[in-house]
């Protein structure tokens, strides 16, 4: 066996799903499983409960709400990207979900656990921030809305709190211009640095711990960000630049 | 869930991913396991369809639904899935260790995009790697395959 041990549960509803986080100590919410699996695999995460949501009916719906688009928890990724409703709405984020991993991840990871893994070098987060989106937290205790700009805290951390499943995310109707252009090693890795255009917005991924945003005219303001083995922090602040000066040309 | 067509229960271990479950306790090795974190692409197989990375899911996720692996892609007696004959046509593999996941990727790919354009073959293999550097083949494979799906 490669995942460490852990109790299985398998809720039929949201309700029950909440329940199960909120008496359940150490507990993780299944969804997707493309980034938490090999995170297991690896043993650098050990929870002692899993709570996979994947047999909760009626729960990957793609729709119309308030002139945005709502992804609820469940939707995969391939399916908003094949989503026509998104295509209208929301063009930006169907574009940008090509670069989102390789389509055979996307078949099976979704748009709300990207965003509740939150990984400062995924596309989605800085998406939802450019947009000026929000996500619902739900929880035994009721429901809440976080707005983008507030849900990401740091590496990997985020204002969900234990005990609460993050049931939907929202994106704002994109009419303005629009771009997202990243570096990475290979078509579908992680970026090495990227940025999101929306308007007269940025949204940079990659160079912090958390998606940030900046000013299109000075993006490198105040960063720094950290090197490894694929690139330095230099580098990662010129590409900064080259691709602020790309999505901007338009 | 049903494999390649055939009934299995689930494992009783929710801790067993689902491409150990189909080696070990199916003896269905022609799923391949390389990275074990989704990076390789060596144990994709089609779920309900649709390719997925078998090393990503726990096996009783896939109860009550379809697997497909390599050996259910044609039958022993029936003549080879189209893509197959591709990627024998074209040399598409050398030690072959990819080549499961690479063929059941491109099953999906042309799914999706029935007449890929340069960009979707390139990004459809993108998410597979090949240590023989058997890419440009495999890309001729893609292509050849369309021309032997049928319309």
């Amino acid at each position: 066996m490669k995942p460490p041990q852990f109790e299985y549960h398998a809720p039929a509803t949201i309700d029950e799903a909440c329940a199960m986080l909120a008496s359940l100590e150490d507990a993780k919410v299944l969804a997707g499983g493309q980034s938490l699996v090999p995170l297991l695999n690896f043993r650098l995460a050990r929870p002692a409960h899993l709570v996979d949501i994947n047999r909760i009916p009626d729960f990957d719906r793609i729709y119309e709400r308030d002139g945005g688009v709502a992804v609820r928890a469940l939707a995969r990724q391939s399916a908003v990207e094949d989503s026509a409703l998104v295509a209208r709405v929301c063009p930006l984020l169907a574009s940008c979900m090509r670069l989102v991993a390789h389509r055979v991840i996307r078949n099976r990871g979704t748009v709300c656990g990207n965003l509740a893994h939150a990984d400062p070098a995924s596309e989605l987060p800085a998406v939802l921030l450019a947009l000026g989106g929000q996500v619902v937290a739900r929880s035994a205790r009721g429901s809440r809305i976080i707005p983008a700009v507030d849900f990401f805290t740091s590496v990997m951390q985020t204002k969900l709190a234990p005990d609460e499943l993050l049931t939907e995310a929202w994106f704002p109707k994109s009419t303005g211009k629009f771009g997202i252009a990243e570096e990475s090693r290979r078509h579908g890795d992680f970026a090495l640095a990227g940025g999101v255009r929306y308007g007269d917005r940025l949204a940079l991924f990659g160079v912090a711990p958390t998606p940030v945003l900046a000013d299109p005219r000075d993006p490198v303001r105040g960063l720094e960000p950290s090197g490894d083995l694929e690139a330095s922090p230099e580098f990662r602040l010129h590409l900064v630049q080259v691709l602020t000066e790309r999505l901007f040309a338009a | 869930m049903k494999v390649n067509g055939v009934a299995h229960p689930a494992p009783g271990d929710p801790r067993r991913l689902l491409s150990d479950h189909l080696r070990h306790d199916l003896g269905l090795t022609g799923t391949h396991v390389g990275c074990e974190h989704g990076v390789c692409g060596c144990c994709t197989v089609l779920f309900d369809g649709a390719p997925i990375r078998s090393c990503l899911m726990l096996a009783v996720q896939a109860e009550g639904h379809e697997v497909t692996t390599i050996e259910g892609l044609a039958a022993p007696d029936a003549p080879l899935h189209p893509v197959q004959q591709a990627f024998h046509e074209c040399h598409a593999l050398q030690c072959g260790f990819c080549t499961p996941g690479f063929v059941l990727s491109v099953v999906g790919l042309l799914n999706q995009h029935p007449s890929p354009t340069a960009q979707e073959v390139e990004e459809g293999i993108s998410g597979n790697l090949c240590r023989c550097t058997g890419y440009a083949s495999i890309r001729r494979a893609v292509l050849r395959a369309v021309e032997l799906s049928p319309k």
